[in-house]
């Protein structure tokens, strides 16, 4: 417990004793629980740990009609609340206001061909991210999910300068009325989560439930390690692609149809 | 030169303390101890009794928010009891002050003592207790603090009360129940 | 050589000079802090930064000074680990000089970040694979390394024991530079930075920028002290200096020519060197002639190099080509759009594909000079208080063959 130290190397001698004063002192500390003693509280069921039985990927469908991919980032921000920050500065500003996904447009130069694809935090087996995180704020749950951990994070950007895929945002002005399930805060370093607060119940990412609702299934989204979902049946039936797959960084977002 | 060398080790030792000094400064910096009354931490608004026993949770709270929100984010492990939403359930007022009334806030129930042990957290930045359907329906029930509530705290009688009441030396015990 | 003579003393430090430096460097150094707590306020959206440019002027200002800090140990790692006696004199000054550029330019870095309030996590929590982590580990030690080594040199019953303590600070600062030049090699995501020459190139640049600020802090503290500073070790420095802005300037070219060769590298390599706009210009115009051409041509010049204003003004040209150098490598290598999809045009709301705008914000510049004050306000108060400098640089108690001479 190196922050209940430091908390201590922190505080002057008054503090000290005000705090054990406060937690009931020493007397308080030797009062033990009966054993099976019950509280009032029962306990909603306990879900987790996530483990590496799991590979949480995606799949996107590039030939899919572009208007999706706007529906695909408007349940993002509805779902994860960013996007609407600059209401308080009182101006949108493109380049300091986060985005957790974005539509990307490409076009080949030497055929006019054209695609239009959703891009976001690839979820990448060997995150760079991950790699150079000063104090492991950025890591990755054994199912694969890359997250920053808010609590630790200092706001160093290091991760935003390894990312091959811009996926991260920097919260450059104070956050309000943020959901109960994702807390943001100014000064720290965000991205997608996969929805992990809905994966970890069963459920799909928003904005893979919200083209489902429009009757797409442009975003496929499953367990990649088990040969019987819908995802690794696809991957195995079309041929996928991984942005910047060259890196080695072994994504979990794949994409067809590029 | 022997003064000299003991003038750099007291620069080393300084640099030392000036950079502990700088990081606990920083983080603890509207620490306030000093003439504030002892706490009285206001009521929870809903239940009967707290997820543990209030000594232990006294004791114990900053310990079981930090496991629980490095087992949530870190582990993947949900439905736990000290989730920090649900400490916003029972013990978050609102105010018109706040947001016009839609955000609950946990920061006067937990500023009381903080405030008193020169404890600083930061954790209402993010977790803001913002309404959701769902979450927190009871919203509306959950009364604002009483408009006295700053003078209550300078009220002598509730002080000695409150004093005897978190010293575990007192004949009524810490226990708080 | 007979045993070292060198009387050190500690400077008077009591005129209205000395305390208006002091006093302004201290203004300096407040409004740095002044600028931090207004983005603490405010967030980082006052800053000149964005979610594509991530590193702003600050961490231009912080790098310079994190690579100079090794750079200024050159001169005592030269005297102990090389046996150059003439620069034994200057050794103490040049440890504090290089204690102090570190403190400066890890105060920006710890100013800038997002959670300052979380330093503590910084300290606390370590993640060893980052090379952040490793550069957080070698700073602090390169504190305790080079303070012990200072107090080896100047306690007398340590003295025989600060020549391995000055091996092991010299083996501790490459590694030090090694480390930071890491931060952007190790970057493969970013054309500008993938590349394993950044390490070296870091150690020649320190080198060049360390000894350039070593060489003003030198004249500086001499002439305003009046203490007697001899043309030979000034034009020793001066030699020195002259081969390291060559190295550093080797190490460029090389950069650029490898680079050149590799065709995935081609649109890095135009930008800078040639359609970058302002890094372009930075490029040919700052780096390559105000801080490095230039400069050697001051310095090997007869007539303006055996002048102290000559050598000055070289120095001085070379912390500014250093300053554009790294502007262009941390922003100019941001600035440049990652590419996604290689051979592809690639657009969208996030800047994918354009070279994205950065404009440095005054709190960012005061931020950086502000680092810069306050190494020099631990210099100027180390002085003061500690026995660093000696009394006479003149020719006759540095240069070896002075006496034999005459
Ligand atoms: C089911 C509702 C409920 C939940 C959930 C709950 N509490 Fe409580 N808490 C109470 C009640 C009731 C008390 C008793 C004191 C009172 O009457 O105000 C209490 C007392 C406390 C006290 C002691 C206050 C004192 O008087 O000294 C602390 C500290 C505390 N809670 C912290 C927490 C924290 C932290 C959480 C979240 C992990 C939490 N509580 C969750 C209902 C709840
Ligand atoms: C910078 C933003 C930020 C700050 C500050 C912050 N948190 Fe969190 N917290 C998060 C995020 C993000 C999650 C993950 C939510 C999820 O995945 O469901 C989280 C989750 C949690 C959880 C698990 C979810 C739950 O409610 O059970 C707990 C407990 C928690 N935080 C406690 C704290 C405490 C205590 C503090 C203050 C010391 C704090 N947090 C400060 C962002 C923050
Ligand atoms: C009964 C008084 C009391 C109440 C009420 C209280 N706390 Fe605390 N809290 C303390 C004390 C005392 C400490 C310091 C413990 C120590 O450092 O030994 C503390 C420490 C903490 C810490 C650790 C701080 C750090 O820097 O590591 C967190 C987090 C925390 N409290 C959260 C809360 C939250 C959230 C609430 C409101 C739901 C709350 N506390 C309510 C007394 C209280």
């Amino acid at each position: 417990m190196t922050d209940k130290t430091m908390n201590t190397v922190d505080s002057s001698p008054v503090d000290a004793t005000k705090r054990t004063l406060l937690k009931g002192g020493v007397a308080a500390a030797v009062i033990t629980l009966a054993p099976g003693i019950t509280l009032r509280t029962v306990e909603a069921a306990v879900t987790g740990p996530a483990t590496q039985a799991k590979r949480w990927g995606m799949l996107i469908d590039a030939t899919a009609p572009e208007g999706v991919w706007d529906l695909a980032v408007e349940a993002c921000k509805a779902e994860q609340g960013w996007g609407s920050d600059h209401n308080k500065s009182g101006k949108a500003n493109a380049a300091t206001d986060p985005q957790w996904i974005r539509k990307v447009s490409i076009k080949n130069p030497k055929t006019g061909a054209k695609a239009s694809l959703p891009v976001m935090c690839q979820h990448c087996a060997n995150p760079p991210c991950v790699d150079v995180c000063p104090t492991g704020a950025s890591m990755k749950r054994e199912d694969g999910i890359v997250l920053v951990d808010k609590h630790i994070c200092i706001g160093c950007r290091y991760c935003m300068m390894a990312c091959p895929y811009s996926a991260r945002s920097f919260v450059h002005e104070p956050v309000e009325m943020q959901k109960p399930h994702m807390p943001r805060g100014k000064g720290t370093v965000e991205g997608c989560t996969m929805c992990v607060h809905r994966v970890d119940k069963g459920q799909q990412p928003a904005c893979v439930e919200a083209l489902n609702k429009a009757g797409s299934d442009a975003i496929m989204f499953g367990d990649l390690n088990d040969p019987k979902s819908d995802i690794s049946r696809a991957v195995s039936k079309y041929v996928t692609q991984r942005i910047r797959a060259d890196l080695g960084v072994e994504p979990g977002v794949h994409y067809r149809g590029i | 030169m022997r003064s000299a060398s003991r003038i750099l080790s007291l620069t080393i030792l300084g640099f030392a303390i000036v950079i502990m000094g700088l990081g606990s400064g920083l983080s603890a910096a509207p620490a306030q101890a000093g003439e504030v009354p002892l706490p009285n931490p206001a009521k929870a608004f809903k239940g009967e009794q707290c997820v543990e026993p209030i000594d232990v949770m006294r004791r114990d709270h900053f310990e079981f928010l930090k496991h629980q929100r490095d087992e949530t984010l870190r582990e993947g492990i949900r439905g736990k009891k000290y989730s920090l939403n649900a400490c916003i359930d029972c013990h978050a007022v609102t105010s018109p002050d706040i947001a016009g009334g839609k955000l609950r806030t946990l920061k006067p129930f937990c500023a009381e003592c903080h405030s008193y042990a020169a404890v600083s957290i930061d954790c209402f930045e993010c977790h803001s207790g913002a309404v959701q359907p769902g979450i927190g329906s009871e919203i509306g029930k959950q009364s604002a603090l009483p408009p006295n509530h700053e003078q209550l705290k300078a009220d002598k009688a509730l002080i000695t009360l409150l004093k005897g009441h978190l010293d575990p030396t007192s004949p009524q015990g810490g226990t708080g129940q | 050589m007979a045993a070292d003579t060198t009387i050190y003393k500690e400077i008077e430090g009591k005129g209205g000079d000395y305390y208006s430096l002091v006093g302004w460097l201290a203004v300096m150094a407040a409004a740095g802090f002044g600028s931090m707590l207004y983005m603490e306020h405010y967030g980082h959206v006052v800053t000149g930064m964005t979610n594509a440019v991530v590193w702003g002027t600050p961490h231009v200002f912080a790098v310079f000074l994190i690579v100079a800090a090794s750079g200024a140990l050159n001169i005592a790692s030269i005297s102990s680990v090389f046996g150059k006696t003439q620069y034994k004199p200057l050794a103490r000054l040049s440890t504090i000089t290089a204690v102090a550029l570190l403190a400066g330019g890890l105060m920006v870095l710890l100013l800038d970040l997002g959670r300052p309030d979380r330093l503590i996590v910084a300290m606390t929590k370590y993640n060893f694979k980052s090379i952040f982590a490793w550069n957080i580990i070698l700073y602090s030690g390169f504190f305790v390394i080079v303070l012990t080594y200072l107090w080896m040199m100047m306690e007398r019953r340590m003295v025989p024991y600060s020549k391995k303590m000055g091996l092991l600070a010299f083996v501790w600062r490459l590694a030090l530079t090694t480390g930071t030049g890491s931060i952007f090699g190790f970057l493969v995501a970013r054309p500008g930075y993938d590349a394993a020459i950044m390490a070296p190139m870091f150690i020649a640049m320190s080198f060049a920028f360390g000894l350039a600020i070593f060489i003003l802090v030198v004249n500086v503290a001499y002439r305003a002290s009046n203490r007697p500073l001899g043309d030979f070790i000034l034009f020793e420095m001066r030699n020195l200096l002259g081969v390291f802005i060559a190295a550093a300037l080797y190490f460029t070219v090389t950069q650029h020519l490898t680079n050149l060769y590799a065709a995935e590298h081609a649109g890095i390599e135009a930008f800078i060197l040639w359609d970058g706009g302002i890094y372009t210009f930075f490029f040919w115009v700052v780096q390559i002639g105000l801080g490095a051409l230039f400069p050697l041509a001051l310095l090997f010049n007869p007539a303006t190099g055996r002048s102290c204003q000559g050598i000055m003004i070289a120095s001085i040209l070379v912390i500014v080509g250093g300053l554009a150098q790294l502007y262009i490598i941390i922003i100019g290598g941001q600035a440049f759009p990652i590419p996604l999809f290689p051979g592809m045009e690639v657009s969208s709301s996030f800047f994918d594909g354009a070279v994205h705008p950065y404009v440095p914000s005054l709190l960012e510049i005061l931020l950086g000079l502000s680092g810069m004050a306050v190494s020099l306000l631990i210099i100027a108060i180390a002085v003061k208080y500690l026995p660093l400098m000696p009394t006479s640089l003149s020719d006759a108690k540095v240069d070896p063959n002075h006496v034999a001479a005459e």
